[in-house]
């Protein structure tokens, strides 16, 4: 029997970004929010600090960050024909566990989706015509509008500190910024990180192609930064240590380095670590929540009321907790029927390796130092010849130069023995990597449902990921790496090594930490679990924030707009909700 | 404080003890033999030029299969068990310890059956087929999957070869001077933007520049 604990007006599943975000504005309304985080404390000092994080084989290798397996997995098959098997270990996607979440471990790659994302059903119908969309792809529009963002995109870029350059000013273009991005109000807090040898070579050979390279938007801080919360950030010192480990020097924007300094210090604010929330309690008649339950490490059972559930936990997490909830009709792919669990999407990737003659001291480097270009992204080219949807960044990143993973061998090399020793020693300082960064759609096929076999920690029945890429995201995927290769090329190497995404998704190598989908948002109860504010259709006091409410992915990283749908759907809890507690949105 | 005479002796040069070269906390000395002369071929080298051996990832892997990553503590291992799809990743019941032990007893049985002799006794040329035969699944061994097996040495391998010294491994920052990298440093605010010059000053570890896991 579960133990019945005191009530509060806010309950937070989760205290990563979006958590630490919605706490520091909901309890400026005066109201007592609780964050309840499954992983453990975890405090800049001394948690991060540099005599001890920088280590590859603690946190890349042994994944010292990541949410444990034993304790949460999901399993996985590629079609419905497949029985899924576990994920036994981390591979493709790294989720974070602990207090900051994954916001700790991130690099930092900060972008805003382009005004085109939001809207991409209309869009494409309107340019390309209906009959350019597949019969499976369920594309849809968001619900929501860039314009609408843009304040949002801007308060989350102000509280990270990120350095960049506008392309966009109010309408106008910006020489050296993204010609491409979505008219923004103000410039970046703060000018671009220095250059890289990397991002100097690839920048002078796309701008000799005809492009616009831009120094990619960086919340790794290049000066000394003082947040609108009051709280100092650090220079970044290039340590080369960003990806997968935590920041020693409040360079890079996490929870910690940018509002728990503020947040913690509150009355009204409190968050108690090593609670796994397991089920949110319904009232009888499934139409409103009561709380929470959660269980705590030495395996107690509690009930956490609260006026108001908000999930922010991982994005496949918030589908599962829904699912285990029953909140939402499950997803059924036969009837295309159901919405929990809906239009799962992820990221493709792809990546030119290019060997030069020149020292490029790839250990010195950022998490978002980059060099990047737009003209392949979105629907930023005509792609009516194309015959494809979507499309993606390519950068140059010198997110640093750690031994075991992040060295780069010509093609030929042999895996091991001493051709593979002396590859390694000509090589490590003498190569860089282009990488394509490509959308990916959703499609009837690929959701998120309750697995019939596996079982978590708990009992409870383990997520069951369904997933593949599709041909629209390897052509669009392909076409991105032919012109990584050309700007290769141009950069006058030794040689390259074009590592195309082939064949099935697999859920082995490292590709991104960029699940989307599964808990949508729209402005549609049959399409969608959660309407433009990010509330629950089927329980108005329960919202969902994350990628989890991404219809399908964009081709850029997805933290810079989970801020800005936080700060969004936070700002109409603040400004509607709180007086008139009910639904946002009438159907 | 004078230290004992037995100390000040003049062919006492060294100031501090060497760190163990070997160390066989899970091995046994025969699986011993089998990861010496396994990792050799892998990363070949000599005194001159360091390769696995010498940069101490036997006693690297020994020490990692002895703790929380040969018990697999953090990873899924509730069955039921099926070979599923290579897209599926990893789904044998076997912790990497496990995977180790069984691996070992197979290949040397096999090695004694083709070539008369257990591996660590084979010639190189056939040590190195032998390998080849693992990484591309042409060997089949009883109890465990040849590749699975063959992934995993080998990333243990480059794990030994190239992480911090102070898990015993990359001794004398062999991997990193090979390759050319400096260690873990805090900064390089001024360093970044000196387009092309090598940087110079010698590789540090988490434990400072002698790197080493224990203290003398």
């Amino acid at each position: 029997m579960a133990i019945r604990l005191e009530p509060v007006d806010v309950v937070l599943v989760g205290f990563g970004w979006t958590a630490s975000i919605i706490a520091q504005e909901l309890t400026e309304e005066g109201l007592q929010v609780l964050a309840l985080e499954r992983g453990v404390d975890r405090a800049t000092v001394p948690d991060f600090a540099t005599t001890h994080v920088q280590d590859e084989l603690k946190y890349a290798m042994r994944m010292g960050m990541f949410q444990a397996p034993v304790r949460e997995t999901l399993t996985f098959r590629n079609s419905r024909d497949q029985t899924a098997l576990p994920m036994r270990t981390l591979g493709s996607f790294r989720p974070g566990a602990g207090v900051g979440g994954a916001g700790v471990h991130w690099n930092g790659q900060t972008w805003r989706f382009l005004p085109a994302d939001f809207e991409i059903r209309s869009h494409v119908e309107a340019r390309y015509g209906a009959g350019f969309i597949p019969p499976d792809m369920t594309l849809q529009d968001w619900g929501v509008t860039y314009d609408e963002l843009e304040p949002y995109y801007d308060r989350f870029e102000y509280l990270c500190g990120v350095s960049g350059k506008a392309g966009n000013l109010n309408g106008t273009v910006q020489a050296e910024g993204n010609p491409f991005e979505g008219r923004r109000t103000r410039d970046y807090p703060l000018p671009p990180l220095e250059r890289s040898a990397g991002t100097l070579l690839f920048d002078k050979a796309a701008r000799e192609l005809g492009y616009k390279p831009f120094a990619a938007p960086a919340a790794n801080a290049s000066r000394p930064y003082l947040n609108p919360l009051g709280v100092q950030m650090g220079q970044c010192t290039y340590c080369g240590f960003c990806e997968w480990f935590g920041c020693g020097n409040y360079s890079k924007a996490s929870p910690q380095s940018t509002i728990l300094p503020v947040l913690l210090k509150k009355d009204n604010f409190s968050y108690r670590t090593g609670c796994d929330v397991t089920r949110v309690k319904m009232d009888a008649a499934g139409k409103k929540a009561r709380g929470v339950i959660y269980v705590d490490l030495e395996g107690r059972e509690y009930e956490q009321p609260a006026e108001l559930v908000i999930l922010c936990a991982f994005a496949q997490h918030n589908v599962h907790l829904l699912l285990l909830s029953g909140i939402g009709q499950p997803y059924d792919p036969a009837t295309n029927t159901g919405v929990t669990g809906r239009n799962y999407a992820y990221q493709i990737t792809s990546s030119v390796d290019v060997f030069v003659d020149e020292i490029m001291n790839p250990y010195m480097g950022a998490g978002a130092l980059g060099q990047a270009i737009d003209e392949f992204n979105g629907d930023n080219f005509d792609h009516g010849p194309e015959g494809f949807i979507g499309g993606g960044y390519i950068a140059l990143w010198t997110t640093g130069g750690r031994p075991i993973l992040q060295h780069h061998l010509p093609k030929g090399t042999p895996t091991w023995g001493g051709g593979w020793k002396k590859a390694m020693a000509e090589n490590y300082l003498k190569s860089v990597s282009i990488s394509t960064h490509g959308s990916v759609m959703s499609y009837r096929g690929c959701y998120l449902d309750l697995d019939p076999t596996y079982r978590d920690y708990y009992g409870n029945p383990l997520l069951r990921l369904t997933f593949d890429f599709q041909k629209n995201e390897h052509a669009m995927s392909d076409y991105l790496t032919e012109k990584a290769a050309l700007i290769a090329k141009a950069m006058n190497p030794r040689s390259i090594n074009i590592k195309k995404r082939q064949g099935h998704y697999s859920i082995v190598p490292y590709q991104t930490t960029h699940n989307t989908g599964g808990a949508v948002m729209g402005d549609d109860p049959r399409t969608s679990v959660v309407n433009r504010y990010l509330q629950c259709w089927d329980a108005p006091n329960v919202f969902v924030v994350g990628a989890s409410a991404f219809p399908q992915n964009a081709g850029y990283n997805p933290t810079g707009t989970v801020g800005a749908l936080a700060y969004w759907a936070t700002d109409a809890i603040r400004t509607q909700y709180l007086a008139n507690p009910g639904p946002l949105v009438r159907t | 404080m004078a230290l004992p005479a037995v100390l000040a002796l003049p062919a006492c040069t060294r100031t501090r003890a060497e760190p163990a070269k070997v160390s066989r906390v899970f091995f046994t000395a025969v699986e011993q033999r089998f990861i010496m002369a396994a990792t050799a071929r892998l990363i070949p080298g000599d005194a001159k030029d360091p390769g696995a051996v010498e940069a101490g990832v036997p006693f690297f892997i020994d020490l990692q299969l002895a703790g929380p990553y040969g018990r697999a503590d953090r990873w899924y291992m509730q069955g039921p068990w099926a070979a599923g799809a290579e897209q599926q990743g990893y789904q044998t019941s076997k912790t990497p310890a496990q995977l180790y032990r069984n691996a070992i007893g197979n290949i040397d049985a096999h090695c004694r059956r083709a070539y008369g002799a257990p591996f660590a006794d084979m010639p190189i040329e056939e040590q190195e087929a032998v390998l080849h035969g693992l990484e591309d699944g042409k060997i089949e061994l009883p109890d465990v999957p040849a590749k699975a097996f063959f992934a995993i040495l080998w990333q243990n391998t480059q794990e030994g070869f190239l992480s911090d010294p102070m898990y015993g491994g990359n001794r004398d920052f062999a991997g990193w001077k090979l390759i050319g990298f400096p260690g873990p440093r805090y900064n390089y605010v001024r360093e970044i933007s000196q387009y092309g010059q090598p940087y110079d000053l010698p590789p540090v570890g988490l434990l400072g520049r002698d790197g080493r896991r224990l203290p003398a």
